[in-house]
């Protein structure tokens, strides 16, 4: 850090040497130059990014509290101060809160065999694998296609007749569902559209999590005759729980602003005639540019929004928190841990899946150092 | 810490590429290579990840009448998929070419923009000492939790108060910085920039500015050149934002395929015809670059 100090520049220039001192106006004058320079610049690195996040990102969601405070819309432009009338408006619109629970349903159903998906498929990648590059990049395709697409190729993957999925369903005897009619069904088929584009780019997140993990410590548990699943669920999982945290609080914050694919969805984009698919933020939408205009309730929509998305946001990741963290802290508890996860993969995986476990392994002493090492 | 990072600093691109390799190497000879279930279950998850795409290149060979009674009209795509995009290309209702144009214009500006800032900021926070640093990045952090885009509202009124409805303007320069680049930048340079180089930089007399050109911004080069993809791809396909202020006469992509969708309902094939047009350009780009896409994300430091 010695570079940053003000008397970097008297060193530089004595450090050219033996022609003895400079003028000292000249020197003076270059030093306070180099000490402005070093002062000054890390302000002006980070200016840009400061000003432009203020105008674009800051200040219009602060403005969003003003205008949702008063009575405004699209072509009148503001009007009078009405308190928290739009609000209340919102609150006592059904469907409001409609849009929330559908929401919250589509974002259950996205995100939850999302991070599983993605786990497992990094998992797979996670090996020596031939080809490897190929088989990462493969998993990104979908990543490239635009939501808006996505939507409306799977709105006719799941067409109600004709459909795609609804052919396979009958060919293991299932009844043709209503993907456009049922409540619970278009859920399903928005969520797929969202975990088809993003199961793969978490799945890459994870691998690079995984390969983080230092070798030694898969040799170890090897050594203590873990086998595979065991090594999954003990040494893994327990070192990419700070990714795990990350990419559920991501996904939330995505999961809870669907917007393309319910606007292809169907010809309306409007999320059916009972608004059984209507997410908030096409709610929002549809009252600030739709029939109503009325930018004062859609500013009272982003806001209700906005608090749940924080809320929701801080429960995940409290829950993912005292999920994880229980894992490499103490040999002891991570033990317990470990055995409990297993249960559950045994219980839900059945019975074949689990590897016999001899005397119980005792976890890598204290992994955080070794990965630290590492480094 | 002996990242390939720096040793691509300290003894160039080559010996950085053997280390990587040679690293490798060391880890993985202990593992041997899987089975053939892995392969069969990552050929599955290709396999689907592939489909959605070549359906549409199915439907658009095919005509509406078939595509109303069949679930999958068949199997190969023909010749008759070159008039759906001769359609696509002349319609006046869908102005493919300004939407493409268009699209290359924000999407390239954008993650020029959003590289720049985000290195210089990053470097910033990095490696440089300030007062109010710790609180500053804090903020950054904090931000990038915050989804802007619900400051929608006043956004369009102030675009709408600068007469910027309809024109690029109103798309590009919201995203011209992100809160993630800054962050994602902060996180590649603190690891992969030593402080000796710059240092050694600032002893040789390099001004602050030359410092951070001739030094930081090499170093961050991996990382930068993942975040301007990762920019890319997110404009490229965004629709919210763009589908508010822009319009069918003014177009991006992802607003043709809602064009199509309005102007073509009832001649499916055409739609799905024209939606693989609005694919392909971005499938083309993720032939060449997808590899440095991936290696990014890899090399490019995501550890939580």
């Amino acid at each position: 850090m010695a570079v940053l100090s003000p008397t970097q520049p008297t060193h530089r220039r004595g450090g050219r040497g033996a022609s003895g001192p400079r003028p000292p106006r000249r020197v003076g004058f270059s030093q306070r130059l180099g000490r402005w320079d070093v002062k000054l610049s890390p302000y002006l690195y980070i200016s840009p990014f400061f000003l432009l996040f203020a105008l674009t990102g800051l200040f219009p969601l602060g403005y969003t509290a003003f205008v949702s405070l008063h009575e405004w819309n699209l072509l009148g432009g503001q009007g009078e101060f009405v308190g928290l009338e739009n609000f209340s408006a919102v609150l006592a619109q059904p469907v409001f809160w409609k849009s929330l629970v559908n929401t919250f349903s589509i974002f259950v159903f996205s995100s939850i065999p999302q991070v599983l998906l993605a786990i497992t498929i990094a998992a797979l990648l996670d090996q020596n694998l031939r080809a490897a590059t190929f088989w990462r990049m493969g998993v990104l395709i979908p990543y490239v296609v635009a939501p808006v697409a996505v939507s409306m190729i799977f709105g006719r993957l799941f067409a109600d007749q004709y459909g795609l999925i609804n052919e396979l369903l009958g060919i293991v005897g299932i009844d043709p569902v209503g993907w456009h009619s049922d409540r619970i069904a278009s859920h399903v088929a928005i969520a797929s559209m969202v975990n088809f584009r993003w199961t793969g780019y978490n799945a890459l997140i994870f691998l690079a999590a995984m390969q983080a993990v230092p070798r030694e410590l898969y040799e170890a548990a090897v050594i203590d005759g873990a086998g595979r699943v065991r090594q999954f669920f003990s040494v893994t999982v327990p070192q990419i729980r700070a990714t795990i945290i990350f990419i559920v609080i991501t996904s939330t914050i995505g999961g809870l602003q669907i917007f393309d694919e319910v606007r292809m969805f169907d010809s309306t984009g409007l999320g059916g005639a009972n608004r059984d698919w209507m997410t908030t933020v096409v709610y929002l939408y549809d009252v600030a540019w739709g029939n109503q205009k009325d930018f004062g309730r859609a500013a009272a929509v982003a806001w209700l929004l906005f608090l749940l998305i924080v809320l929701i946001g801080m429960v995940n990741f409290l829950i993912t928190r005292r999920i994880s963290t229980s894992g490499p802290k103490a040999p002891a508890v991570s033990r317990r841990h470990t055995r409990r996860l297993l249960a559950q993969a045994r219980a839900a995986g059945g019975a074949g899946t689990a590897p016999p476990t001899p005397a119980p392994a005792p976890a890598p002493t204290d992994p955080t150092t070794d990965r630290e090492d590492r480094r | 810490m002996s990242s390939v990072a720096v040793t691509a600093q300290t003894a160039g691109k080559r010996a950085a590429r053997a280390a990587a390799k040679r690293r490798g190497r060391g880890t993985r000879s202990a593992q041997r290579r899987p089975g053939r279930l892995t392969y069969i279950l990552l050929g599955t998850v290709l396999l689907i990840s592939m489909f959605p795409l070549y359906f549409t290149l199915l439907l658009g060979s095919s005509d509406p009448v078939t595509i109303a009674q069949e679930a999958v009209p068949q199997w190969l795509p023909d010749a008759s998929l070159f008039q759906q995009f001769a359609t696509v290309f002349e319609s006046d209702r869908i102005n493919f070419w300004k939407a493409l144009t268009n699209s290359v214009i924000i999407a390239v500006v954008t993650a020029a923009s959003v590289v720049l800032f985000s290195t210089l900021a990053g470097y910033s926070f990095a490696k440089l000492r300030f007062r109010g640093r710790g609180p500053l990045l804090v903020f950054v952090i904090a931000t990038m939790a915050v989804p802007t885009q619900l400051g929608v509202i006043p956004l369009y009124i102030l675009m709408s108060d600068l007469d910027w409805i309809g024109k690029l303007q109103a798309v590009i320069v919201p995203g011209l910085v992100t809160a993630f680049g800054v962050f994602w930048m902060t996180q590649y340079l603190s690891e992969a920039l030593p402080y000796e180089l710059i240092e050694a930089a600032r002893v040789d007399g390099a001004s602050m500015i030359r410092t951070f050109w001739s030094v930081a911004l090499p170093a961050a080069r991996p990382a930068a050149a993942m975040l301007g993809l990762f920019t890319f791809v997110q404009q490229w396909t965004n629709y919210f934002w763009p589908s508010i202020v822009l319009n069918s006469e003014n177009p991006t992509l992802p607003l043709v395929v809602k064009s199509l969708q309005a102007n073509f309902f009832v001649d499916y094939s055409l739609v799905m015809g024209g939606i693989f047009l609005v694919t392909l350009p971005l499938l083309v780009i993720f032939v060449f670059v997808g590899r440095q896409l991936v290696a990014g994300i890899m090399a490019g430091a995501v550890k939580g």
